[in-house]
């Protein structure tokens, strides 16, 4: 265990660094940089000009120069600056992350748990009106589009029938703190964290009864059967575990993508997470914040990584980590 | 042979037949099939693949695994027909009264839940008993199948095992609920030749001692002749022989079980690496279950056969101390 640790930690530094060189130069592979943008929207800016605020934000410098200096500085975990947002890019993460990882975690984590669920009941009655049913259902979600759901939600629950808000994470007009506030999110978090939470939901509902219905197939389950288990116990404690599989290994991929995939949601939405951050950075070329965003994503990867390695060694005792 | 033999046979199976029902009607892969075994005995159902012969086995427990179904007849455990339980009571019997073992021990037991809960499984799941009493019967157990070191062994996940460690494991669990028939389904056909014969003797030392019946599923004619009391030969769905397994092998009556003899290995033979002997092979294969010939199944390879076999099914006849079911049984020696 502490071997597997010491490897994967000596692995997730290469990782970061192959990964920061990628971010890097990707991004300086398209034309223009920042102070084209900045001049670009003043209306009009002197050569001169242009050239004071390349040297100001070190743009002058040639790119290794450029690219030194932001590894040096990720090693400090100092992320740059934004000049767009005129704020250091490691507080405005730090700002916008809270509201992402709650959103995420509670739509994956209703989705996780709701589409397990469905997906066990339709394997438990495979072919039957129950599992039609819930096979529709979950093909329907999975081939909406998700801003859509998500409009729909708020005319139905907000503007018809008024029981929640239309979008932002709190109330503004209302100061409120203690349980009233975690009350007042929790409201504000139910339509973006459903219509999310509703695509992923169908796919681990379809996973889960096809990953069921592949394990009730196999010979452990006949010999269960035959020595007498009841079909539910041998449903929970035959069948379910060995389907978990490839559940987290789906769970691994869609959690790497926490901090980017909610951007439709956070738009149609107006939460205020990452996502629309990464999305805003990428329009105004904040070169800085883009480069900050997309690395901390990565840092999230390697790290879900080894916790989906980890969880397969809980979960499958033929896995083992050395 | 075997101790105490009551004379009800523990199990009697009559007339049994399995189909599979697809959507140009029914396919019957078992026909007809009847025997019956008593305390302590142990019975092999011999042929080649596709002959009926697993389905059978599965039948007895009630584990058809659909579009298959038993389309007629009676299995009767202890009295009882089992074929007529709902699956509820089905399930009280199973590893309770009738248990099973399969062929393939590397897939038979969950790579999820340690050897010792999974034989543990199988007494809490008909007896209320504490863990502890669980556990402490589930080590008498692998003590008893002759697993080294149980406590170990009890905590280990089944990969951990070899192929013959882990068909003792699935004895073991066989053995839990102290069965009256056990039924073994090819158990030595995925091991090498010196676990296969740890197996068989550990299974017919079982039977001795407890009195299980012991209804031994296998292709290999050869490997079973040592242990079993009597030879049940399936050919296409249906029992063509069933004799003591002395005279079956003194006496072949049945040309199918005459050719399945012939195709064995004899001990020494070719051993002295002198003259190797070309094994003799039964020519042709199983008829398909939708191309069953009108006749004896059995006739298109037959070398007796002639026009009757090609219409008429031969019927059983007693023949000495069992049953044969061919037109030329008594000229069978002229092959």
């Amino acid at each position: 265990m502490l071997t597997y640790l010491r490897r994967s930690a000596a692995q997730v530094v290469f990782v970061l660094l192959g990964i920061a060189l990628i971010n890097f130069f990707l991004l300086h592979l398209a034309p223009g940089d920042a102070a084209q943008v900045l001049a670009g929207e003043s209306g009009a800016a002197t050569p001169e000009y242009m050239e004071a605020l390349r040297r100001q934000f070190g743009l002058d410098q040639p790119l290794y120069v450029q690219f030194l200096r932001y590894l040096g500085n990720l090693v400090t975990f100092d992320l740059g600056y934004s000049f767009r947002q005129s704020l250091p890019v490691s507080e405005l993460i730090l700002q916008r992350l809270p509201a992402t990882l709650l959103l995420m975690g509670t739509a994956i984590g209703f989705a996780l748990v709701a589409g397990c669920a469905l997906g066990f009941l339709a394997a438990r009655r495979a072919g039957k009106l129950t599992d039609t049913v819930i096979s529709i259902v979950a093909l329907l979600f999975y081939a909406t589009p998700v801003f859509w759901v998500g409009i729909m939600l708020i005319v139905v629950f907000s503007v018809m029938l008024d029981w929640l808000p239309v979008g932002g994470m709190t109330s503004v007009e209302a100061n409120l703190s203690g349980l009233a506030l975690v009350g007042d999110v929790a409201l504000h978090l139910v339509l973006p964290a459903v219509t999310l939470g509703l695509f992923y939901l169908a796919i681990y509902a379809r996973l889960m009864r096809a990953a069921m219905l592949e394990v009730y197939g196999q010979d452990f389950v006949r010999t269960a059967r035959a020595k007498g288990v009841r079909p539910r116990r041998i449903a929970w404690r035959h069948v379910l575990r060995n389907a978990l599989l490839p559940i987290v290994t789906t769970l691994g991929v869609q959690l790497g993508s926490i901090l980017g995939g909610a951007v439709l949601v956070e738009t149609v939405f107006s939460w205020p997470g990452l996502g629309r951050l990464a999305f805003a950075a990428l329009f105004q070329r904040d070169l800085n914040l883009l480069l900050g965003i997309l690395f901390c994503s990565s840092v999230v990867v390697v790290l879900v990584n080894i916790a989906v390695d980890l969880v397969y060694t809980l979960l499958d005792p033929r896995i083992e980590l050395n | 042979m075997s101790p105490s033999v009551p004379n009800e046979p523990v199990l009697a199976v009559d007339g049994l037949s399995i189909g599979f029902q697809n959507r140009h009607g029914l396919l019957p892969a078992v026909r007809e099939l009847s025997f019956s075994v008593k305390s302590g005995e142990m019975l092999a159902i011999v042929g080649e693949s596709g002959c009926g012969k697993s389905l059978t086995a599965l039948a007895l427990l009630g584990l058809i695994p659909p579009p298959g179904r038993v389309t007629g007849g009676t299995v009767r455990l202890e009295g009882r027909d089992l074929l007529a339980l709902d699956e509820a009571a089905l399930r009280r019997v199973r590893g309770a009264r009738i248990a099973m073992i399969f062929q393939e021990p590397m897939t038979a037991l969950n790579p999820v839940l340690t050897v010792g809960e999974q034989i543990m499984e199988a007494i809490l799941e008909h007896e209320t008993v504490s863990r502890k009493a669980a556990r402490e019967r589930t080590l008498a157990l692998l003590e008893r199948v002759r697993i080294p070191d149980p406590e170990r062994r009890f905590a280990e996940y089944p990969h951990r095992l070899s192929g013959g460690m882990r068909q003792r494991v699935m004895i073991a669990m066989a053995l839990a609920g102290a069965p009256a028939v056990l039924v073994a389904d090819e158990p030595t056909t995925a091991l090498d030749v010196t676990i296969q014969a740890q197996i068989l003797s550990l299974i017919d030392e079982l039977r001795r001692e407890q009195g299980t019946a012991v209804v031994f599923i296998t292709h290999d004619l050869g490997v079973v002749s040592r242990y079993v009391d009597r030879v049940l030969v399936m050919y296409a769905g249906r029992k063509v022989e069933e004799r003591d397994t002395r005279d079956l092998f003194a006496d072949p009556l049945h040309p199918y079980t005459r050719g399945l003899i012939a195709a064995q290995p004899r001990a020494g033979a070719g051993a002295a690496g002198a003259v190797r002997e070309r094994l003799a092979e039964i020519p042709g294969t199983v008829p398909a279950l939708a191309a069953m010939p009108a006749g004896c199944a059995f006739a298109p390879r037959c070398p007796l056969a002639d026009a009757r076999c090609a219409q008429a099914v031969p019927p059983p006849r007693r023949a000495g101390s069992g049953l044969v079911a061919c037109h030329h049984a008594g000229e069978t020696h002229a092959l």
